[in-house]
């Protein structure tokens, strides 16, 4: 799936110097991650440019073989641009949540707590029939049936999000990893209590339905039918998440994350504000997540309490984790499994949940450092370029 | 809300929440050690709990024992169900760490690691149940609640005022604070829980000093585990209940109990469940049953707020800095 | 750093400049055990100072109060005239402070270069926004533009993102500090995988790259061999001579009489004598307290 970006790293690759000339049964090695990243600029500019068209084309995929991935060959198959979307919706929240985890280093086991904020933030102000729209109507004296708009939903979901980050992260911060992982899992429960109990906001678990979609450029374009429509809006939103999130991970703020993570007291002493980016690791995933939940609850058009339950923050982790932590390719491989595997297999159904533990089992006691390690030897061929470069310009 | 129903039925609720408390503590117990020795949420431990209660359905089918029982087949099935439901749980303990975190010990994973593992570990034990034994069984595994009803008759000991005292509290409290001084004296006053001290507050002299570390892993994955197991009889003894997923409510609030108490501590572990349960059953009466979690978790962060170590402070041997 | 001007200190022993860093009678408890007992000694301007003694003497807790890792009990640290004692660490690194950890403590999963990057942000000012929009543009200086033709055109007309600014002049210094303590040959390899040596000199760079007015050095010869300890030595001459003052912790005392101007002699929590190396080494109480380890050592 990394294909939406870039080409997928070879995972087999051995991070060790030595063993390059040749991999396993001595075939020569591709180093494909590599050589992409030490690839000019106009060598990378078009695989982007095809992957991301590819990804553009997937719901039509209809060559054999590789329509074999398709979810819908047989009749209780589920729709295929459905999963496509829900795969996007999951590697924008494992994108999120692999900067509070992967990066900054900050269990959070909480995390569908924004997830669930971002869908009722538009449920909430969008939806004609929602009690905080109804109230507002009444107050300003404005027409039945009006709401916020859609577009205007999005920052509300946004600003709500980065408040409740950092509300939640100001004062839990200072907590040592593993009291922080319990009392973000307990802020996820408490959002859904919330949702379920506070029936005069929230409808109870009646739900809200007449959840705003986005402005459809023609009659019906964002409908319940046409899943892959929502498939590329969202697909749209995540490229430019990636490209948003590179753009941290390359600059100080990346390695402020990086240097907490791997020392918080040294990353102090050597003038590093640790508090100050560990609340923005927060709050940028706290509205990654919102944007994740947001989308999901349009597409829905119904949002309502069961479906933000608990488990769902373990499967999150679980998604950044088995990928690779740390590293934003191996977090989207990391959805993209964990979401299209179960869909893929749908005839094993009763045996799914089981065949995902043993996997997680698996994977982590085989391969502890996940599917796709990290992006550090991406880093190290950058840094060794540009400074070629300056060593270049200084001679 | 309504302090009144508080007010009124102080002793009760009071004694309600004990019980339930003391249920959190018991599996609490499980969390705490696991940490105190290897700095790690053991996740799985919830589960350790669920397969205790589907272990005392197994005595109580086998034995054929139910409510009409006569007096010594109630003693004799609730005492087998209990050494039962103890071994089965630290077997499924045990198994865990040899499967599942050993090698990864041996890999010096980070804690993440563990943490997911410990995620998918859960997740096959509760499938076990939930799906792969009705496969081949049939009933009563699979996903719907099973009655697990106890020998033991509900009937009221004493009353204190208008506060009404029952053989099962009683038995739940006390079996649970005996299995706790027990455990709390083998780890004080043993050879063994001298070296479970000794890699709890540092791993490496002990292994200097020749502790066998492996093995006090294992003790105390046995220990917590049988413990739960303890916990998952009282529960069905108070719940008549159980779940395939009936671990993970009752291993969250175990773990918050443990947390608050101060992770790590053996009595922080009967501090935080007791106080645990009084919080919920309080809530329960002052609002409402659907406001128990929240409560419970507003107090768990308030407290971290001003002890960020829980309420007793961490330490299987001695604080830590 | 290099624009920092003060008056050039003297390379003789003993120079003489106002004090930088003043500790006031500070003392530290954790529970029962002192770990400083009123504490005083002040660091001048330009000068190399000894802190010395025997082992669990105080000194690595001396530089964790200095670096806001714990706060004195009583007593207080001011720095350029700042009352810094209590404060947070990243504070006291911004106003000049910077050290190396007795048990090296660098960034393991990241390369030498970012290690020293880190170093290196700590003067940058690029803001978390900043950083994901690039939207604020500078102007930049002549020396300051991209090198390519085109790129510096665009950078002349529509000025340089701070980011774009900071982060190219965060990898010149920090090349230019790897090669400043001579490991810039493995400036991409992951902190972790360097070897000992080279680990120590990265921490230095490290350090170095947050633009300290005062270094100080927690046992960096330990584990070097002569040769190694004799580069060592020039290598904090030469961070003297770049205008800094350096505050160094070492057993070895051929490098601390060959290198110090002056010396701090903790022992048991308190200072039990303070001056010219060579006038130290006479202190009967100092010998006393070297001399004094083999006799327990005797009688345990
Ligand atoms: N966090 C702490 N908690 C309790 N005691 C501490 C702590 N840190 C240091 N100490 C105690 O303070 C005393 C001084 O320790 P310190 O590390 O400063 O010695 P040192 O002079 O650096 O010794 P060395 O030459 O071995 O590095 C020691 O007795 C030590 O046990
Ligand atoms: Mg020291």
């Amino acid at each position: 799936m990394s294909d939406l970006n870039e080409p997928t790293p070879d995972s087999t690759t051995d991070p060790s110097p030595q063993g390059r000339a040749t991999g396993a049964f001595g075939l020569p090695r591709l180093n494909i991650a590599d050589r992409y990243s030490k690839a000019p600029l106009w060598v990378r500019m078009p695989i982007v440019l095809i992957g991301i068209s590819f990804a553009f084309y997937l719901p039509f995929l209809n060559i054999l073989p590789f329509a074999y991935i398709r979810t819908d060959l047989t009749s209780g198959g589920s729709d295929w641009g459905g999963v496509l979307f829900l795969i996007v919706i999951y590697m924008i929240v494992a994108i999120g949540l692999n900067v509070v985890i992967g990066l900054a280093g900050l269990l959070d086991l909480g995390y569908i707590g924004f997830y669930a904020i971002g869908a009722y933030s538009v449920a909430l102000f969008g939806s004609p029939s929602s009690p905080v729209t109804e109230m507002i109507a009444d107050k300003f004296g404005l027409s039945e049936g009006w709401a916020v708009p859609f577009v205007a939903c999005v920052p509300i979901a946004i600003a709500l999000a980065l408040a409740s980050g950092v509300l939640l992260g100001a004062p839990t911060l200072r907590l040592r990893g593993d009291y922080l992982a319990i009392v973000t899992m307990g802020f996820g429960e408490i959002i859904r209590i919330l949702s379920r109990n506070v029936t005069s906001v929230t409808n109870g678990s009646a739900g809200i339905i007449g959840v705003p979609s986005p402005p459809e450029p023609s009659e019906n374009f964002f409908s319940a039918i046409e899943t892959a429509h929502w498939y590329w809006l969202a697909l749209s939103v995540l490229i430019l998440l990636i490209f948003l999130t590179r753009r941290l991970e390359d600059s100080r703020v990346g390695r402020a994350w990086l240097a907490i993570r791997e020392d918080e007291d040294a990353a102090a002493v050597m003038g590093v504000n640790a508090f100050k980016f560990k609340l923005w690791a927060f709050a940028i995933g706290a509205a990654l997540g919102a944007t994740a939940g947001l989308l999901f609850a349009s597409k829905q058009a119904y949002v309502e309490p069961t479906g933000f339950a608990l488990n769902l923050s373990f499967l999150f982790v679980a998604m950044v984790v088995i990928g690779g932590s740390g590293n934003m390719v191996g977090a989207m491989l990391g959805a993209f499994l964990i979401t299209y595997l179960p869909e893929r297999f749908r005839e094993f159904q009763d045996w799914r949940p089981f065949a995902f533990g043993v996997a997680m089992v698996a994977v982590m006691v085989l391969r502890p450092q996940g599917l796709i390690p990290s992006r550090r030897r991406a880093r190290e061929f950058a840094d060794r370029k540009n400074e070629a470069e300056e060593a270049a310009a200084d001679a | 809300m309504d302090f009144n129903a508080l007010i009124d039925g102080l002793g009760g609720h009071t004694l309600d929440g004990l019980t339930r408390g003391s249920i959190y503590a018991l599996v609490a117990l499980g969390y705490t050690m696991v940490y105190g020795v290897l700095r790690l949420i053991n996740f799985a431990h919830s589960e350790v709990f669920m397969v205790g209660t589907w272990t005392v359905l197994g005595v109580y089918t086998v034995l054929g024992a139910d409510s009409e029982s006569a007096m010594p087949m109630v003693i004799f099935a609730t005492l087998t169900a209990l050494v039962a439901a103890a071994l089965a749980s630290a077997s499924v303990a045990l198994a865990v760490e040899r499967i599942a975190y050993r090698p990864l010990r041996k890999k010096n994973a980070p804690p993440l690691i563990f943490l997911i593992t410990a995620i998918g570990c859960s997740l096959v034990l509760v499938e076990i149940f939930g799906h792969v034994l009705k496969v081949f069984f049939g009933a009563p595994f699979g996903r719907a609640p099973v009655n697990v009803p106890s020998p033991i008759q509900t009937h009221t000991l004493l009353t204190i005022g208008d506060v009404r005292i029952t053989n099962v509290q009683v038995f739940i409290i006390l079996g649970a604070v005996l299995m706790m001084v027990a455990l709390d004296l083998f780890v004080n006053r043993s050879r063994l829980g001298r070296g479970v001290r000794a890699v709890a507050q540092d791993p490496d002299t002990a292994a200097l000093m020749g502790v066998n570390q492996d093995r006090v892993i294992m003790l105390v994955f046995i220990l917590g585990g049988a413990m739960a197991g303890v916990a998952g009889l009282l529960f069905t003894i108070n719940f008549d209940i159980t779940k395939f997923d009936i671990g993970f409510i009752i291993g969250i609030k175990a773990f918050t109990a443990a947390v608050l108490g101060g992770i790590g501590n053996l009595r922080g572990a009967l501090v935080g469940g007791l106080l645990l349960g009084i919080v919920e059953v309080y809530a329960s009466a002052v609002f409402s049953s659907n406001w128990a979690d929240v409560t419970a978790f507003i107090v768990l962060v308030l407290v971290l707020m001003f002890r960020p170590t829980g309420l007793l402070g961490e330490s299987l041997g001695k604080a830590r800095a | 750093m290099p624009e920092q001007t003060m008056e050039s200190p003297t390379p003789e022993a003993g120079t003489v400049g106002d004090a930088l860093l003043v500790v006031d009678d500070v003392t530290l408890r954790f529970g029962g055990v002192v770990a400083l007992n009123e504490v005083a000694f002040e660091i001048r301007r330009g000068e190399i100072l000894g802190l010395i003694g025997p082992n669990g003497a105080g000194k690595t807790t001396c530089f964790n109060v200095m670096t806001g890792v714990y706060t004195p009990t009583s007593g207080e640290i001011r720095f350029d005239g700042t009352r810094i004692s209590g404060g947070k660490p990243h504070r006291i690194n911004a106003l000049g402070i910077a050290r190396t950890f007795q048990n090296i403590r660098l960034f393991p999963e990241m390369t030498a270069m970012e290690n020293v990057m880190v170093g290196a942000d700590a003067r940058h000012k690029t803001s978390v926004p900043g950083a994901l929009f690039r939207l604020a543009r500078v102007r930049p200086k002549p020396h300051e533009l991209p090198d390519n033709q085109i790129k510096a055109g665009f950078a002349k007309v529509f000025g340089i993102s701070r980011h774009a600014l900071e982060e190219r002049a965060g990898r010149r210094k920090s090349m230019e500090m790897l090669r400043f303590v001579g490991i810039a040959d493995r400036a991409h390899e992951l902190a972790r995988n360097l070897p000992y040596g080279y680990q120590r000199r990265l921490e230095i760079a490290r350090a170095l790259a947050t633009e300290p007015k005062l270094l100080c050095l927690d046992e960096p010869a330990a584990g070097f061999n002569p040769a190694e300890k004799a580069d060592l030595m020039n290598l904090i001459r030469k961070i003297r001579d770049r205008g800094l003052t350096v505050l160094l912790i070492e057993h070895d005392m051929k490098l601390v009489m060959g290198v110090t101007d002056r010396l701090v002699v903790l022992e048991f929590g308190q200072k039990i004598a303070e001056g010219v190396p060579a006038e130290v080494a006479r202190n009967p109480k100092v010998i006393a307290a070297y001399l004094g380890e083999p006799d327990d050592a005797a009688q345990a």
